[in-house]
C-alpha cells in the first residue's frame, strides 16, 4: 500500500489542454473518488497516474518515489476497466495469475493466490471458464479479482460499474466498498455517477473541465459546495439555483431576480449591494407549508415511489421540490412554500461559493 | 405466413445453388477434360461426361514430366512468400495500428502508391536490379520480389485486424506486468489467428498463381513454379489439353488443403467476450 502524490499535473493532446494543474495528495489506503462529467479529464489523471498516459508537467510520486518515466508495469498498481479488458483467450484462473507468472511467481504462491482472490469474489466454480461463458457482473468480478491477487500499491478503477445494469450495480459497488474494508487498499475510483462517489468515497475529487473544483469528504461537497458546479453535480434531484442582485436595507438582505421577485436571504455581511448572486437550495430542502412565503405554480409530478418529485414556478422561474408526503401526489394548482433561512446557499458572479 | 417463409427458404437455396454451379463449372470443366482420354477429346462433342474416364494424363504429369518439380518450386515460393509477409505484415500493421510516429502519414501513402502500378511496368526495371546479384533465375529472387508487392496490402490487412482488437487489453497487460511486445506477442496475436489466417492464404494463393514475374525472371525447368510449367503443354504446334488440366487439378491440391488447414481460424470470432459485448 502506498500514498499518491500528484503535483502540478498538466496534459496536452497536441496543443489541446485538457489537464490544468492538478494537485492531490491521497493518504495510503485512503479511498479517492474522480467524479465529473464526461471530457473532464478524470480519466486522463487515472491513466497518468497507471503510466497509460505521458505526463505533460508536473509530477507523480507513488510512495514518494518519482513514476513520470517508468512503465505502467514497474509503478506496481492495479486497474480495473470499463470494459473490463480480460483477455478472451485465458480462463478465469489464467486471467487472474497472468500478472504472478509474468512475475515469475512460484507455483504454489500463484495457486493461493488465485484460490484467495477467488474465494473472496465467489469465483471458485468458474474459474476454468472462459470470459465469453461469463455473464456481465462475472466479468467485472474476474476484473476485480485479477487487480486483488498481486496485492499491488494501489488500485485504479476506470467507471467499472457503468456497464452494469442498475440491480447489479448497486450489489458491486457494496462490494467494492467492503472488498476495501477488509484490504484497506490505497483506491483511486473514475465515475461519473454522485451516488457512487457519495457511498464509496473517503474523499471526493469533483473535476469540471481539466480543473479540480472541490476536494472533500462526500458530506462536505453535499453541506457546503465550493462553487456552483458542484452545487449543481452533486445530489439528485440537481440543487435549484436563482439568478439575481444582492441587495441590503436595514437588518434585512434579499436578493432581486430580474424578473421582479424579491427573495429574502437574512442577514448577510461582506457582499456588496447589487453584485450578481446566485442562490441556491437542494429540492429536499425546500419546506412545503400553507403558509409560506411564496406561492408555486405545480407544473409536473414526478412519484418515485420513495417520495415525489414536484416541479413547479415561482414567478416564473422553475424550482424542483422533493417531498415524502404522499398528499403531494394530488397537490391541486398552486402550493405554498418556504425557503429556510439555513438551507440557502450563495454563490458570487464568478460562481464562487459565499458565506 | 408459413408457406411465404418457406418459399423464401426455398428461393434463397436456390439462388446459392445457381451461384456455386457458376462459379465452380470452370473447375468442374477442368476435372472432366482432365478424364477425358486424348482420342476422344475433340470426337464425341460437347457433352458433360466422357463416354470413357482415365487416369492416364494424371499419371503421365507424376511420373514422366518435370511437373513434380515445378510443384516443389511452387510451393517453397509460395510457402516462404506466405511466411515471410504475414510476419512482416503483422509487425508493420501493429505499429501502423497502435504507435503515434512521424512520417506516419506519409509511409501509408508511400505504401499506397506501390499499389498503384501495373506490374508489367516494373518488370525491366526489376530484372536490372536483380541480374547482378545473381537472382533471377532462382528462387530467393521471386520470394523477394513477390514478398515486396505483398507486403502492403497485406499490412493495411493487419492493420484491420489490430484495430479490432480493444486496446484496453494490452494496456491491462501492461499494468499487469508486460512490456509492449510480450503484451503484443502473448495477448493481441493469439486473438489476431483469423487475420494472420486470412493473410496467409490471401499471400499463398497470389505467389501460388503469379505468373508474370516468374515467367520474366526465371528461365529453364529448375527453378520453375507451376503457372510457368502449365506453358510448357503448349507446344509450336498443339496444346496437350489433358496433361494440362491433370497438371492443374493437382496444382488445386495444395491451395485446398492450405485453406481447410487455416479456415477453423478464419471463421472463428476470438475475440467474443473480451470486452462486454
Amino acid at each position: 500500500m502506498a500514498s499518491i502524490d500528484i503535483q502540478s499535473i498538466r496534459k496536452s493532446f497536441g496543443t489541446f489542454p485538457v489537464l490544468h494543474g492538478v494537485d492531490l495528495a491521497i493518504r495510503d489506503g485512503e479511498f479517492i473518488v474522480l467524479v465529473g462529467p464526461s471530457g473532464c479529464g478524470k480519466s486522463t489523471l487515472l491513466r497518468m497516474i497507471a503510466g497509460l498516459e505521458d505526463v505533460t508537467a508536473g509530477e507523480i510520486r507513488i510512495d514518494g518515489k518519482r513514476v513520470n518515466d517508468l512503465a505502467p508495469k514497474d509503478r506496481d498498481i492495479a486497474m480495473v476497466f470499463q470494459s473490463y479488458a480480460l483477455y478472451p483467450h485465458m480462463s478465469v484462473a489464467d486471467n487472474m495469475s497472468y500478472s504472478l507468472r509474468l512475475r515469475r511467481a512460484a507455483r504454489e504462491k500463484i495457486v493461493s493466490a488465485v484460490g484467495g482472490a477467488a474465494a473472496k469474489l465467489g469465483l471458485e466454480p468458474l474459474l476454468e471458464r472462459r470470459p465469453r461463458a461469463l455473464s456481465g457482473g462475472q466479468r467485472q468480478r474476474v476484473a476485480m479479482g485479477r487487480a486483488i491477487v498481486r496485492q499491488p500499491k494501489a488500485f485504479l478503477f476506470d467507471e467499472p460499474l457503468s456497464n452494469l445494469d442498475a440491480r447489479l450495480r448497486e450489489q458491486m459497488r457494496a462490494e467494492i466498498k467492503k472488498l476495501h474494508g477488509d484490504l484497506r487498499a490505497t483506491s483511486i475510483y473514475v465515475t461519473h455517477d454522485q451516488i457512487e462517489a457519495m457511498t464509496l468515497a473517503d474523499r471526493i475529487v469533483a473535476m469540471h473541465a481539466g480543473v479540480v473544483q472541490q476536494v472533500g469528504t462526500p458530506l462536505d461537497l453535499y453541506d457546503r459546495p465550493a462553487n456552483l458546479f458542484v452545487a449543481g453535480f452533486i445530489g439528485s434531484p440537481g440543487m435549484n439555483f436563482f439568478e439575481g442582485r444582492y441587495a441590503a436595507s436595514g437588518g434585512e438582505a434579499a436578493l432581486h431576480l430580474s424578473n421582479g421577485t424579491i427573495l429574502p436571504l437574512g442577514r448577510r455581511d461582506g457582499i456588496a449591494a447589487g453584485a450578481p448572486t446566485t442562490l441556491g437550495i437542494r429540492p429536499e430542502h425546500v419546506v412545503l407549508d400553507p403558509r409560506g412565503a411564496l406561492e408555486a405554480r405545480v407544473d409536473l409530478i414526478e412519484p418515485t415511489g420513495f417520495g415525489i418529485i414536484m416541479h413547479v414556478t415561482i414567478h416564473d422561474v422553475p424550482l424542483k421540490i422533493f417531498t415524502l408526503d404522499r398528499a403531494m401526489l394530488d397537490p391541486g394548482p398552486a402550493v405554498r412554500v418556504d425557503l429556510p433561512q439555513e438551507r440557502l446557499h450563495l454563490f458570487d458572479g464568478e460562481g464562487k461559493r459565499l458565506d | 405466413m408459413r408457406t411465404s417463409k418457406l418459399l423464401l427458404t426455398v428461393a434463397h437455396r436456390f439462388a446459392i445453388l445457381a451461384y456455386i454451379v457458376v462459379a465452380l463449372f470452370p473447375l468442374f470443366w477442368l476435372l472432366k477434360v482432365s478424364v477425358t482420354p486424348n482420342d476422344l477429346l475433340y470426337s464425341e462433342g460437347v457433352r458433360m461426361w466422357p463416354s470413357r474416364a482415365t487416369f492416364e494424363h494424371y499419371t503421365f504429369v507424376i511420373a514422366h514430366s518435370a511437373f513434380p518439380t515445378f510443384f516443389k518450386n511452387s510451393l517453397i515460393v509460395a510457402g516462404s512468400t506466405a511466411v515471410a509477409v504475414t510476419i512482416l505484415a503483422s509487425l508493420a500493421g501493429y505499429a501502423l495500428s497502435r504507435f503515434r510516429f512521424r512520417a506516419k502519414y506519409w509511409i501509408v501513402a508511400l505504401m499506397l502508391i506501390t499499389q498503384m502500378f501495373p506490374l508489367v511496368m516494373l518488370v525491366a526495371p526489376i530484372f536490372k536490379m536483380l541480374s547482378p546479384l545473381g537472382l533471377t533465375n532462382s528462387l530467393t529472387g521471386l520470394v523477394i520480389v513477390y514478398t515486396a508487392f505483398n507486403v502492403p496490402f497485406a499490412t493495411f490487412l493487419m492493420q484491420s485486424f489490430f484495430d479490432g482488437i480493444p486496446k484496453d487489453l494490452e494496456e491491462a497487460a501492461m499494468i499487469d506486468g508486460a512490456t509492449q511486445f510480450v503484451a503484443f506477442r502473448q495477448i493481441i496475436l493469439p486473438l489476431t489467428l483469423p487475420g494472420i489466417a486470412a493473410t496467409l492464404g490471401f499471400v499463398f494463393t497470389a505467389a501460388w498463381s503469379e505468373l508474370l514475374f516468374a515467367l520474366m525472371l526465371i528461365s529453364g525447368n529448375d527453378a520453375a513454379t507451376f503457372p510457368v510449367g502449365l506453358l510448357t503443354f503448349v507446344s509450336k504446334f498443339s496444346v496437350d489439353f489433358g496433361q494440362m488440366m491433370a497438371a492443374g487439378i493437382l496444382a488445386l491440391i495444395p491451395a485446398c488443403l492450405f485453406f481447410l488447414l487455416i479456415q477453423r481460424y478464419l471463421v472463428q470470432g476470438l475475440t467474443a467476450g473480451a470486452v462486454k459485448g
